[in-house]
This record gives C-alpha cells, structure tokens and sequence, in this order.
C-alpha cells in the first residue's frame, strides 16, 4: 500500500473543504481499503467520513430518505425497508457476507468499483484503471463480465445489487461540496463506458454522497430482487433483477424491471416493463415480456450464457411475484 | 500478563514458537509499515487507541496498518487470522463495538476509541463462550485455522437472531470460508446455541 496521510474531519463541512483531487472518503473501507492494498486506489490523503452525521432512515413527504453513511444491514434490517421496499432489502440482504455488511455503507455501495480481474491487477492493462492501455477482457477472461452498455474499450459489470434495485424505484443520490448541493437520478449518474470508461459516474472528486432518496411507490410493497450466481451467497451476481408489480385483479397495471451482473451500469428494462403493462399476470406474458430483456445484448467470448440466463431470471421473478396463473 | 501470553506459556516454562514468531513480528512492525511496503514517512503516524478484549491500548501507527496486523503484530493477539487479506474468506472476523467485522479491511486508524473483542477475549474467565463450547462439543472444526472466525462470527449470530433455519444459519454464516468443509459440525454448533 501506497503511503497516505490520514485525516478525520470532525465536520461534513471540513471533509468538503479538505477534498480534492488526491483524496478518498473512507466509509466502510470494503473496496477502498481492499484497492489501496492492491494499489490499484492511490490516493495521498484519506478522509475518514465514518463519524460524520451521514445517518438516518426516514419517511419526508412518502419519500424514503436514507443516509449515506448508513450501512448495509441496518438498512436491510430497517422496517420501513422492509415493508414498503422489499426489493431493497433483499438486495442488500444478497449482497457480500454479514460482516461485509456490517461495515459497508450506502454510499460505498454505490461508488464501488468494478470486480473485473484485470481492473484488480496492476500487472495487466486496463482501461478503466489506466486510460489509453487497452482492454484485456475483451478476448480474455471475460465470462462474467457485460453484455449490456459494454464498447470496444471496456465491458466490466457495474457490481452493486442495490444500484439495481435502486434504479428500478427511480432513486435519486443527493451530493454536496463547496459549491453547494445537487440531487441526481442515480439512472443518470452512472455513465456508459463508451471511449472514457475510467469516467464512472457524474461526481467531481470533492463531492460528498449525503443521501439516497426514493420517490414514493406504495404499490413496490409487491417487490422482490432476484440473483444467480456462481455459489449461493457471498457472490456476485451472474444476472439478477429487481422487479415491482401493481397487480390489480389478475392484471399487471405497471411493473418496474432491472437488471444486475449483466450491463456496465444499472440497467432498467424498460421493453419489458411495457410488455408487462395492462397484461394478465401469467406465464405466458412473462415469457413475452421476458424476450425483450436482453435486447441489443453484445456476448463476448465466454458470456454467450448470459442473454438465456437473464430472460429466464427475468420469468422467475415475475413468477415469485405475480404468481403463475 | 494479558490473555495471549498466559494461553502460550510454555509448558517447560521456556520460549514458545508462538511467542517467538510474535516477538519478531512486532519487531519488524515497530520498525516498518505493513508487510511488503516501504515505510511511511514518520509524521505521518496517527495516535490510536483501542480497547482490546476490555484493556486500553494507547498505539502509534502508520495509517496503513489494519486493525488485523494490528492484533497480532503489534499486540500479539494471534488467535485472529490471516486467511485472504481481501475480505473474502471470513478468518479474520471480530467484533468492533459489539458487531461483526472484517479486521483486514478495516484500518485500525478507523476504528480509534472503539471496543474490540477477540477470539482472546470471547471466554468469561475460565469458562467458555457458549460458541466456543458447542464447537468443541459438535466437533465444528477439522484443521482449526477458519474456527477463530467462525466462532466470532456465529456469537454475533447468535445475538442478531438469523438463526431460525439450517438454511437461515447457512446464510448467515456465509461470510466464513471452511477450507476443510467442517460445515455440517458448524451449522449443528449454532443451532445447540440457538436452541
Ligand atoms: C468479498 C466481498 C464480496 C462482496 N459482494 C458484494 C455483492 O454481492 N453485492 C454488492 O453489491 N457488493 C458486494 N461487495 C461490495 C461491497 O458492497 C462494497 O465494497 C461496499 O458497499 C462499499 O462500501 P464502503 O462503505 O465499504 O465503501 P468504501 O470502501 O469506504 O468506499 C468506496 C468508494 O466510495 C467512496 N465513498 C464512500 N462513501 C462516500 C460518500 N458518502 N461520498 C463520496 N464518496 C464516498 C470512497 O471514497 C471510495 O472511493 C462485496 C465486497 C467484498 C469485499
Ligand atoms: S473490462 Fe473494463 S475494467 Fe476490465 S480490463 Fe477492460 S477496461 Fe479494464
Ligand atoms: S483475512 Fe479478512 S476476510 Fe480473509
Ligand atoms: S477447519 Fe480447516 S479451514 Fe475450517
């Protein structure tokens, strides 16, 4: 590990007047500390943000308001969560290990990097971590990576299941820096990689995550996040999707899709959300909805699996939550 | 005399391996960063002070270090293991504050004016943790190198509850790796804890 200079702000307004370019806010430390190890994150200073008041879980207005700083399980365990946003909390719940959990933050979560073994190892190029030096993964090793999103320079998953689950409720992350404070759709916060994937998401350096907030959705009660993967848990997701219904007398009045461990960001599936709209709730509106979700896919060498896997991942969710009729 | 050193007397009354390997250990520590990195410039040092097992400890660390090397290279508390050093296998699980962690993703520069507890600091006295008792009695480990973790990690469980199936008890205990897949004997000691 790279030397660095450790700071504790004891302000959120001190952290955002001592951010810049060569720092990193510590939160839970699960990729950060994990990168630096690697060098593959090597930044001068730290600012540790484990103590600021980046906390709370609440309702304003029937919008749900979390902190950033809150971690995983409290959030997975919270009962608001729970009753009005299952699909959080059983993303969250599927996510890492309980002691991953434990430390890992919200805000973490959704500025965690890529698991793409090139990305991790400074022996080999990549794009991501050093721009311009090519892309392995893209005749390599590259069975878990994207089918969805991807280009010629960089076809790595985004990792986080709650950004899946997330972008399915429309959330937005509010930021805060020197200059004052923003609020983004996190669908529009993560960028495609296109010829610039080391450019990841709309954030400056110096800006602060303080909150996720979710728009009201009172029929997302009826919501679930499927995952597949490799082993049963403490994995990432191969495909996984998060789906809400509004089921109505046997009929799908509106349905929110989208889909993990298969794009280079979270990726909503729209085709298939209206494929689903005004339908009745059976097999056979899930397997045609279904067909839509892997649209305009692009497999590469050793993840030609990954379209099937996602349409049937896609067909069981909708069979857990509208039932098969 | 702290709780390492009494478990690791020796039986001849001379040196250990164990506190020997120790011994050069903090050695090496005092006078470099972490293992395999250069040495960090001095002023950069933090103060940190920790309460291990129920005793306070004043420290000066280069901030590189993490809480995992920090119990046994610099405190000689080698009951916490080493296993991947990436937080994917579970062996060096503790508890900060009464919570279940991963000490070598965790800086221990972090975690300063916090409670850490141990594999050390598990037992009251003389008498085991009830964990550690049932996995003594179930036969919940083969090689023993993943057991420190594992019972860290399954005393919290218990306290959190998830404990309602053999499923649940699976999941939940997913965060320890067994290499030797002593994992049927682990599940049974939760669920003699659980009850
Ligand atoms: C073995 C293992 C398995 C895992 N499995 C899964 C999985 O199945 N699913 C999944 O979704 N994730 C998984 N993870 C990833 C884990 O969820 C993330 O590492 C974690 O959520 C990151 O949160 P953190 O608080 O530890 O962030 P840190 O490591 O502290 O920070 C990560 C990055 O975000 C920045 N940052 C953090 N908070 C803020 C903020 N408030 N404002 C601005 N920047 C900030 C940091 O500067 C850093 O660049 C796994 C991790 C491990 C180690
Ligand atoms: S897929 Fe992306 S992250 Fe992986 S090697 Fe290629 S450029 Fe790097
Ligand atoms: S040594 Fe910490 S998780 Fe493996
Ligand atoms: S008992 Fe050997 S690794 Fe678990």
């Amino acid at each position: 590990m790279r030397p660095f200079a450790f700071e504790t702000p004891a302000s959120l307004d001190e952290a955002l007047r001592r951010a810049g370019d060569d720092t990193q806010f510590l939160a839970g430390g699960t990729t950060l500390v994990d990168l630096m190890k690697l060098e593959v994150m090597t930044p001068s200073r730290l600012l540790d943000i484990g103590r600021l008041p980046l906390r709370g879980i609440r309702v304003h207005g029937h919008t749900l308001h979390i902190g950033a700083g809150e971690r995983m399980s409290d959030v997975a365990g919270h009962d608001l969560v729970v009753r009005s946003f299952p699909v959080i909390a059983e993303a969250l719940r599927l996510s890492a290990s309980p002691q991953v959990r434990n430390m890992a933050t919200i805000g973490g979560n959704l500025l965690q990097r890529t698991r793409c073994g090139y990305f991790r190892d400074t022996a080999t190029p990549c794009n991501k971590r050093d721009p311009g030096s090519g892309c392995p993964a893209i005749h390599g090793e590259n069975r878990t990576h994207a089918i969805l999103g991807t280009s010629d320079d960089c076809a790595a998953t985004h990792p986080s299941d709650l950004a899946v689950a997330l972008v399915a409720l429309d959330a937005s992350v509010h930021l805060a820096s020197r200059d004052g404070t923003r609020r983004v759709r996190l669908a529009d916060f993560y960028h495609l990689p296109g010829r610039t994937p080391h450019v990841e998401h709309d954030r400056s350096p110096g800006e602060l995550m303080t909150a996720v907030t979710v728009p009201a959705l009172p029929w997302a009660r009826r919501s679930t996040y499927v995952k597949v993967r490799d082993r049963s848990s403490y994995e990432f997701a191969l495909t996984s999707v998060a789906l809400a219904l509004d089921l109505h007398g046997g009929t799908i009045r509106a349905a929110r899709v989208a889909a993990g461990g298969v794009a280079t960001r979270p990726w909503r599936l729209s085709a298939v959300e209206r494929a689903l709209t005004g339908r009745p709730a059976r097999l056979e509106t899930y397997e045609v909805a279904a067909a839509h979700a892997a649209e305009g896919a692009r497999p590469l060498t050793h993840n030609g699996f990954k379209p099937e896997l996602l349409r049937r991942t896609v067909v069981r969710a909708l069979v857990e939550l509208g039932g098969r009729a | 005399m702290d709780e390492t050193r009494q478990a690791d007397q020796a039986v001849g009354g001379g040196v250990t391996r164990r506190g020997l390997l120790a011994g050069t250990a903090v050695a090496a520590g005092a006078a470099a960063g972490p293992a395999g990195t250069t040495a960090a410039p001095a002023d950069r040092a933090v103060d940190v002070t920790l309460t291990v097992n129920g005793r306070a400890k004043s420290l000066r660390l280069d901030p590189r270090v993490t809480l995992l090397d920090t119990l046994r290279d610099r405190l000689g508390l080698t009951g916490t293991k080493k296993g991947c050093d990436r937080g994917q296998c579970g062996a060096c699980t503790v508890h900060v504050d009464g919570r279940r962690v991963l000490s070598c993703l965790t800086l221990a520069a972090s975690v300063s004016g916090r409670r850490v507890t141990t594999i050390e600091g598990l037992a009251d006295g003389g008498r085991l943790h009830p964990v550690q008792q049932a996995f003594v009695d179930c036969d919940g480990f083969q090689c023993g190198f993943c057991t420190p973790g594992q019972i860290m990690s399954a005393a919290a469980l218990v306290t959190e509850g998830h404990t309602g199936s053999d499923h649940e008890i699976r999941e939940y205990m997913s965060g320890n790796i067994c290499r030797c897949g002593a994992y049927p004997n682990i599940v049974a000691a939760v669920r003699a804890v659980a009850g």
